[in-house]
């Protein structure tokens, strides 16, 4: 299991569509991947509960990998330094 | 009648009225034996929904644009949603319901969710959570052609609720003169949609008007003022006429001349820059093609604050308008304070003549503390593209020498504290006091360009205060002593090899830009709307007879 925390730099926070795009990847890579944020929690591949965080900028998002192949946790870091 | 809401988007229209129906589909709750064949139905509607789904992407691809058109792939995500899928599943399973019913139920549950968040944009997503939970039910119920384009009267101003996503796309775009809706919000489809097709739109007009209103009635939508007029009378019309009619000279000369060189007959070259007073005048400035920001007003900065604002609160506002200028020239005047723009926090004092008192550079070197700090952020946001720094009211070279070596002491500071700045700031002194034009051979050589301040200029030069009503006829800046000042002022502006421009309102006098040219101008600023006006005046121009 990894762990890591995330600054959201986006200005709109996890709208829509990078929500969607996370989603996707997270369901290719058959990976379980979850979201946190002020004590509420998400499964990543699911869009409507991610952006039911309500995730804004300059929150800090704990992010948690609990399987999948080794490459999924930099897949997913570099994702959202990109998007998020 | 006349309805308030907001403007979403800035333009006028007069038309007829037409009410936007929607074929509610009445979802029926019945009971359902066979559970397995009820979800093989909702699977056969849920492969159907995105189908169509994929199809009205690829439509709104065309139309609206990719970013646009992205909220239907997150529309096929949604429906794929596990969540959404199992909630709807339960529903069937465990109470033995229909499909439709079960898609209605999770529908409202969902959008309820996403309607009690604290961010205006989710909330706005219910919408898109209904329109795909229509899109299932309709499937359910075998109505698979529904969103093919829809028929609709020519040209007409709609009325709706709301518009969901998939139905701005099935709307027949050349039929719609204007949106006009009860609900939504700025980041409503409604909203984004008439801002990409430029039609006007209100929005939040609240749900009365739709009982009031009847098809073929004669409507103004006014996007600039969020009023909708119904019946309206003569002078109404008239209005609006004239407002359509700017509207379309200002979007004739933009196609006509936006990208175009500011070159007169002759093959003579001015800038023609924009003046501002803060940052969402940068977007007009762009829009309306200033080849640069020739008086960036800092004041706004000052006037909207309780406090002193900070220098990391005014370096990230000069670094934004620089970044967003994108390496075009931008000038940005220190600040421009004194008793005749008060702010309570500076606790000046009450003066006779606050035009001739302790304002602009005066009150700088009066406080050098809130000088340096404004100094310091302006210095730092440099490195992000071409600042010019422009400092008004200078009467003589002692004060601008003062000033300069305050500027020395900040980039000083600076390479002490290795911040980084920009190698290439120039300095510029405005002339809008007599002095400084008559002894502009002086200062010439110690700064970068000249910029003639007319108003100011005027009132000094003709000693006509500019405030005051009975005065207008004085004070005229047509004026041969402030064009002979003026013109002073350029003659030794590039006897020293600096540049000169006009940000007075002078610049925009379209009667006067053959004088300016005339003169040696170099540049002209103007507000972001007559930039192309005077580029017009310009490119007529033929200095050569």
């Amino acid at each position: 299991m990894k762990t890591f925390e995330h600054k959201v730099k986006a200005s709109e926070g996890i709208h829509a569509r990078p929500a969607g795009l996370l989603a996707k990847l997270v369901k290719e890579m058959n990976a379980s991947v979850i979201i946190s944020k002020g004590g509420k929690s998400a499964d990543a591949g699911k869009l409507l509960s991610l952006m039911n965080l309500g995730v804004r900028k300059d929150d800090i998002i704990t992010v948690t990998i609990s399987n999948g192949e080794d490459t999924v946790y930099e897949k997913i870091k570099n994702f959202m330094d990109e998007n998020f | 009648m006349r309805y308030q809401g907001k403007g979403v988007y800035s333009a006028v229209t007069i038309g007829k009225v037409q009410l936007f129906k929607r074929e509610e589909t009445v979802v029926r709750r019945t009971h359902i034996s066979d559970v397995k064949q009820e979800k093989k139905r909702l699977e056969e509607a849920k492969r159907l929904a995105t189908e169509q789904l994929e199809t009205i992407y690829e439509k709104a691809l065309k139309e609206v644009g990719e970013s646009n058109a992205q909220i239907f792939q997150i529309h096929i995500m949604m429906l794929d949603d596990e969540d959404y899928n199992d909630s709807i599943q339960n529903i069937i399973e465990n109470q033995h319901i229909n499909a439709e019913y079960a898609v209605a139920v999770t529908s409202d549950n969902l959008s309820a969710l996403f309607e009690n968040m604290d961010n205006s944009y989710m909330q706005a997503r219910a919408a898109d959570i209904r329109d795909i939970s229509n899109r299932l039910i309709a499937c359910l119920a075998g109505n698979h052609q529904e969103q093919e384009t829809r028929d609709l009267p020519d040209k007409v101003i709609l009325c709706a609720e709301d518009l969901a996503p998939s139905e701005t796309v099935s709307i027949d775009k050349e039929k719609v003169l204007a949106f006009v809706t009860a609900y939504g919000s700025a980041n409503s489809h409604t909203a984004i949609l008439a801002g990409t097709m430029n039609i006007p739109a209100i929005i939040g007009l609240g749900e009365e008007f739709l009982s009031q209103i009847k098809d073929g009635q004669t409507a103004i939508v006014d996007g600039y003022t969020g009023q909708f007029i119904v019946d309206p009378s003569e002078e109404e019309v008239l209005l609006a006429e004239k407002k359509i009619q700017e509207d379309l000279e200002k979007k004739q000369m933009l196609q006509r001349l936006k990208g175009k060189e500011n070159i007169t007959i002759d093959g003579h070259k001015i800038h023609i820059y924009a003046n501002i007073g803060n940052m969402d005048q940068v977007g007009a400035a762009l829009m309306q093609d200033a080849g640069g920001i020739g008086l960036f007003r800092s004041e706004f900065l000052y006037l909207e604050n309780t406090d002193y604002p900070t220098e990391e609160q005014q370096f990230r506002v000069y670094r934004k308008v620089l970044e967003s200028m994108t390496g075009r020239k931008v000038i940005i005047r220190t600040i421009d304070i004194g008793a005749d723009k008060q702010v309570d926090y500076f606790q000046l004092e009450k003066e006779e003549n606050p035009a001739l008192g302790l304002r602009a550079v005066r009150l700088c070197l009066a406080r050098p503390e809130i000088f340096k700090c404004q100094l310091r952020a302006l210095y730092r946001a440099s490195a992000y593209g071409n600042l010019g720094i422009m400092f008004p009211m200078i009467a003589s070279t002692g004060e601008l020498e003062e000033i300069l070596s305050i500027c020395e002491e900040v980039k000083q500071e600076l390479d002490e504290d290795g911040i980084q700045y920009g190698n290439k700031v120039e300095l510029g002194v405005m002339i809008e006091t007599p002095a400084a034009a008559i002894i502009s051979d002086q200062i010439a050589p110690m700064v970068d360009f000249f910029s003639v301040g007319t108003n100011d200029l005027t009132q000094y030069t003709l000693a006509c205060d500019r405030q005051n009503p009975n005065l207008e006829r004085f004070c005229d800046p047509h004026h041969e002593a402030v064009l002979r000042l003026i013109e002073l002022a350029a003659k030794n502006a590039h006897a020293h090899g600096l540049w000169i421009g006009i940000c007075g309102e002078l610049a925009a006098d379209t009667s006067m830009t053959e004088t300016f040219l005339r003169m040696g101008i170099d540049e002209l600023s103007v507000s972001p709307g007559y930039v192309l006006k005077i580029r017009d005046v310009v490119r007529n121009i033929d200095l050569s007879k």
